[in-house]
């Protein structure tokens, strides 16, 4: 039948499997998978191996891990992937601030399946690991040109522990220099909470700005915010609304001009790829998530890899080991005596390193510039279409473009129907694309919901997925009760309420939930 | 063809037409109209220096192929390298299920389009809390380091206190990171103790541990396996000794060990942490760590958590199961400053593959495992300790891992780690920069891929190598 031509909605439906938590699944005596046994001459040698183990640490019952046939295991696992909706399965335009991103499949083969990565252990000698190191060393190079700063790591695990060894790296240049008296660092309320949050973890006393007019804090606001306690500045810019602070080296130069640092959160970059950067604004420490902007997907939350880079002043400062490249030979340098010391294990995620750089050599110079340049159309274009839906508000700034993804609000729709954006994300997934995702807490913007169509998805695909909003603010209009009861299509019904706080009603594990239940 | 346009498959309004067809629809001449906001002097005026690009996914496969070929790895190695990445065998259903485009490709939708999702990280918290015995955990941390370091802090949360006591043969790098992680912690600081351990059993020195521990004691936290691979015989002991002090008592756990060594709740923790790299994950380089951290639930320790908790619950249909975020005022997402540390992309992808990994396992499956990794482990060290001059260091019992001393051979760890390396073996790894009170002592790793025959291919190597 196809799709809808006229309406370009689709009729879907979720796999519902009503499926059993593993646990229930369990047949005494099946096994999923046989494990190797040591070998008679090894027993022969050594015995049974256990008796070794001191008596008071020997487990004493086997663990109550279910017991079932493989091809059970296998179909009960793939069961709940199709009741899982992955950018592969959907239009995921809904997850702004996130930059659902194409990951190609022939990066995804080759990090996944190839054994010069996959059976690669990071202690081995540098020297065996020559591919990996020319990997970390590149990508290093190619973010450098990306936003201009001096010198990368590839260690942090995610853009969250990068904005944290990132607030680590301002705690160890004050300290450098004898300044202890810095314990502040000031945020905007539409910059990530992570970066109120890692620099709190680091120990900072943390300052949040709130939007003026134009979507961003005034300069005189951050002015006033800024002291000789203030150890650094932690902004998203554009900030999560898609809005660009067209007078962002001013504060940078306020920041500055009290001794503070400026720290660039680059979650929002995918805009500004060959376009804007770090340097040319005057940051002086920045990170890149790499499953956002270079295309690595983002596996059910993770794993993920934050890349950080600074100015050289602060090279002496990052995580070592760091990747050197001596002319003949690619090496790990760890004489880094005044670095932060490490924030994760081995090298970090090297298999995402590996698809930042096939992503990055598939497109060069030009092709990044490409992709942020169509991820901003993409967004205007939908912002066109959007802002003619009944029920939608965009606030701040009216009148100036939005780079790559937009903060809309249904606060109107709220007032004439009683349909608020919980509902419609609900309804969403009806219709065969994401949720979306509404907005970082507080919500600033009431009842919002946060767009960003980035490079990856066509015109068609914008097109669905602005009539499918459309559609869901006509049914709002017409029938607030349709929307409010949703879902229906989906692997399960609505949750009433989804936060878990009484303590009597908690269960987070099966045996804790049959206790619950006193289920048997 | 110099001036062709290219259209990048993964930029599908690359297209000319299209672009047209779309800057009209937002009244624009030309894309950078879009731009307006950024003004002319905060704009990058020339080219990205980089590389021509690989345009065909031919050639880029052909160009990565050629980069990873320059690594020597596992498969075309014999690997005795551990120290927290270990070569387990991966089931190919963890394979097959971690490659699934809907788990790779998900992200933070929630209970409604994404229950799979919710249900297979509910699973995963439900099979840990089977094999570790404790029933809270959130969904895991970047890895077994952080995890450390949190439970750390978490321990700091629940008393106040204003020290914590680690063992001084703990992973260096997990130190590393939580000296790190303890560095933030605001007035008054975190102080680390380091806790010695017996030259001759490798166990933790209960006198120093005794001397050292206070009233200040936040926390004691125990590697166990240690780093050195020994079973703590005194974790009970040293136990006893934290909570009678009133300090947490952390263990620090190889998950894959479980089946035969008792869950560190039976012997007293009150919270265990560790990574789940053994259960079914690839090494990747190091790529694919992840941490867990566990507790009895008990509002002194659901209150620290950091990351996601899932809770099962009903929907509005009788009858369904639902998940929902436990605590979530917790989280940073909602408190921001306020949360506990910060959260953010973790590694939930690993948690979906230990899940499916503990489920292939079952009891006996973890119980076997458990069994021929301390036989092939012990077979290894028993015939390495019988080439002369090469003695395995330390007297107590261990599991998957043990320290192999040299010095009598007068070679350097380094020496016979090239030698062996020609031999194709990845020898241990060299203790002599971390720990030079050992002399030249190496870390080796026997799991149960390993077979007699790689075992003693290692023996005959090692004997060369030192002569």
């Amino acid at each position: 039948m196809g799709r809808n031509r006229k309406t370009l909605l689709r009729k879907f439906h979720q796999a519902r499997w009503d499926e059993q938590i593993i646990f229930e699944m369990s047949v005494p005596g099946e096994r999923g998978i046989l494990v190797p046994q040591a070998e008679e001459a090894v027993t022969a040698e050594v015995g049974d191996g256990i008796s070794a183990i001191p008596e008071s640490l020997r487990r004493k019952k086997p663990a109550a891990l279910p017991e079932v046939g493989q091809m059970r295991v296998l179909r009960h696992f793939m069961r709940l992937s199709q009741e899982t909706m992955g950018a592969d399965v959907t239009i995921d335009i809904g997850e702004g601030t996130c930059t659902m991103k194409y990951s190609p499949k022939v990066q995804e083969h080759l990090a996944a399946r190839h054994p010069g990565i996959t059976e690669l252990h990071p202690m081995q000698d540098p020297r065996t690991l020559q591919g990996i190191l020319e990997m970390y060393y590149q990508v290093e190079q190619f973010l450098k040109e990306v936003s201009g700063m001096d010198f990368f790591s590839l260690q942090p695990s995610s853009g969250s522990q990068g904005v944290y060894a990132n607030a680590s790296i301002v705690r160890a240049y004050h300290e450098a220099r004898g300044d202890r008296n810095r314990t502040e660092v000031i945020t905007t309320i539409f910059s990530h909470p992570v970066d109120a949050a890692a620099p709190g973890t680091a120990g900072y006393k943390v300052i949040t700005l709130m939007p003026g007019e134009n979507g961003y804090p005034d300069l005189g606001a951050l002015k006033a915010a800024l002291s000789e306690r203030t150890a650094g500045i932690f902004i998203t810019n554009p900030e999560d609304t898609g809005i660009y602070n067209s007078n962002i080296d001013e504060y940078v130069k306020a920041a500055h001009a009290v001794g503070a640092l400026c720290s660039y959160d680059q979650a929002n970059a995918n805009g500004l790829l060959g376009i804007a950067r770090a340097r040319e604004t005057g940051f002086d420490l920045c990170h890149f998530n790499i499953h956002k902007t270079f295309s690595a997907p983002h596996g059910s939350f993770g794993p993920g890899m934050g890349a950080i880079g600074v100015t050289a002043e602060l090279e002496k400062f990052l995580p070592a080991p760091r990747v050197k490249f001596n002319g003949k030979r690619y090496y790990l340098d760890y004489d880094y005596p005044d670095s932060i010391g490490r924030v994760r294990l081995f090298l970090g995620n090297a298999p995402l390193a590996l698809k930042a750089y096939a992503w990055i050599m598939q497109h060069g110079a030009d092709g990044l510039r490409e992709a942020a340049e169509v991820s901003v159309l993409n967004n205007n274009y939908l912002e066109k279409k959007v802002r003619e839906i009944p029920g939608v508000v965009v606030k701040y700034a009216e009148g100036k473009r939005r780079l790559e993804q937009v903060r809309y609000s249904w606060e109107k729709l709220m007032e004439d129907t009683g349909v608020g954006t919980d509902a419609v994300e609900k309804r969403m997934a009806d219709y065969g694309v994401q949720h979306y995702f509404q907005s970082h807490h507080p919500h600033v913007v009431p009842e919002p919901f946060t767009l960003e169509p980035c490079e990856s998805y066509s015109k068609d695909d914008i097109d669905e997925f602005a009539a499918i909003l459309r559609q869901i603010s006509k049914e709002a209009y017409e029938n607030p009760e349709l929307v409010n009861n949703a879902p229906y299509n989906l692997p399960i019904h609505n949750i009433w309420m989804p936060a878990i706080v009484e303590e009597e009603k908690i269960a987070t594990t099966w045996r804790m939930y049959k206790k619950l239940k006193g289920i048997e | 063809m110099k001036d062709r346009k290219i259209v990048y498959p993964y930029i599908p309004n690359s297209v000319g037409e299209i672009k047209e067809q779309m800057l009209k629809e937002v009244g624009a001449q030309e894309v950078m109209e879009l731009y307006a906001e950024i003004p002319e002097h905060l704009r990058f005026k020339g080219r990205m220096k980089m590389p021509e690009p690989i345009l065909d996914e031919c050639s880029i496969r052909r160009h990565v192929d050629g980069l990873l070929r320059k690594n020597a790895n596992c498969c075309d190695h014999l690997n005795f390298l551990g120290a927290g990445c270990a070569q387990h065998y991966v089931p190919a259903v963890c394979d097959e299920i971690n490659g699934r485009g809907e788990f790779l490709t998900a992200y933070s939708s929630i209970f409604w389009a994404d229950h799979g999702k919710w249900q297979a990280w509910f699973e995963y918290v439900s099979l840990m809390a089977e094999l570790l015995d404790m029933d809270y955990l959130s969904l895991p941390t970047y890895d077994g380091a952080q995890a450390a370091a949190t439970s750390l802090r978490m321990a700091r949360g629940i008393n106040g206190r204003t020290e914590v006591l680690l063992p001084a043969s703990m992973h260096p790098q997990i130190q590393a990171v939580v000296r790190n992680y303890l560095k933030g912690v605001p007035d008054p600081a975190l102080k680390i103790g380091l806790i010695d351990y017996d030259r001759t059993s490798g166990l933790l020195d209960l006198e120093d541990l005794r001397a050292k521990i206070s009233d200040r004691t936040a926390a004691v936290l125990i590697e166990n396996p240690s780093y050195f691979g020994i079973i703590e015989a005194q974790a009970e002991e040293i136990g006893r000794i934290a909570r009678e002090r009133g300090a947490e008592f952390i263990v620090y756990a190889d998950p894959i060990s479980l089946g035969v060594l008792a869950p560190p709740a039976h012997y007293g923790a009150t919270i265990a942490c560790g990574d789940l790299h053994p259960l079914g994950i690839h090494m990747q380089c190091g790529g694919g760590q992840s941490g867990f951290i566990a507790t009895g639930f008990d509002m002194d320790h659901a209150m620290q958590f950091k990351d996601i908790v899932v809770g099962i619950q009903e929907t509005v249909e009788d009858g369904e199961y639902g998940f929902g975020v436990v605590f979530p005022h917790k989280l940073s997402y909602f408190t921001r400053e306020e949360g506990n540390e910060f959260t953010g992309t973790n590694t939930g992808l690993w948690a979906i593959t230990a899940a499916v990994y503990l489920s292939l396992m079952g009891p006996k499956g973890m119980e076997e495992i458990g069994r021929t990794i301390m036989q092939r482990s012990q077979y290894a060290a028993k015939k390495l300790g019988e080439i002369d001059g090469v003695r395995v260091l330390f007297s107590a019992s261990f599991f998957k891992e043990f320290v192999v001393n040299f010095d009598e051979t007068g070679r350097k760890v380094e020496k016979i780690n090239r030698k062996l390396l020609k031999a194709g073996v990845f020898g241990g790894l060299d203790l002599s920069k971390d720990f030079p009170a050992l002399g030249q002592s190496a870390l080796y790793c026997v799991t149960e891929i390993m077979t007699k025959d790689d075992i003693d291919h290692l023996v005959e190597a090692v004997k060369k190598a030192v002569k």
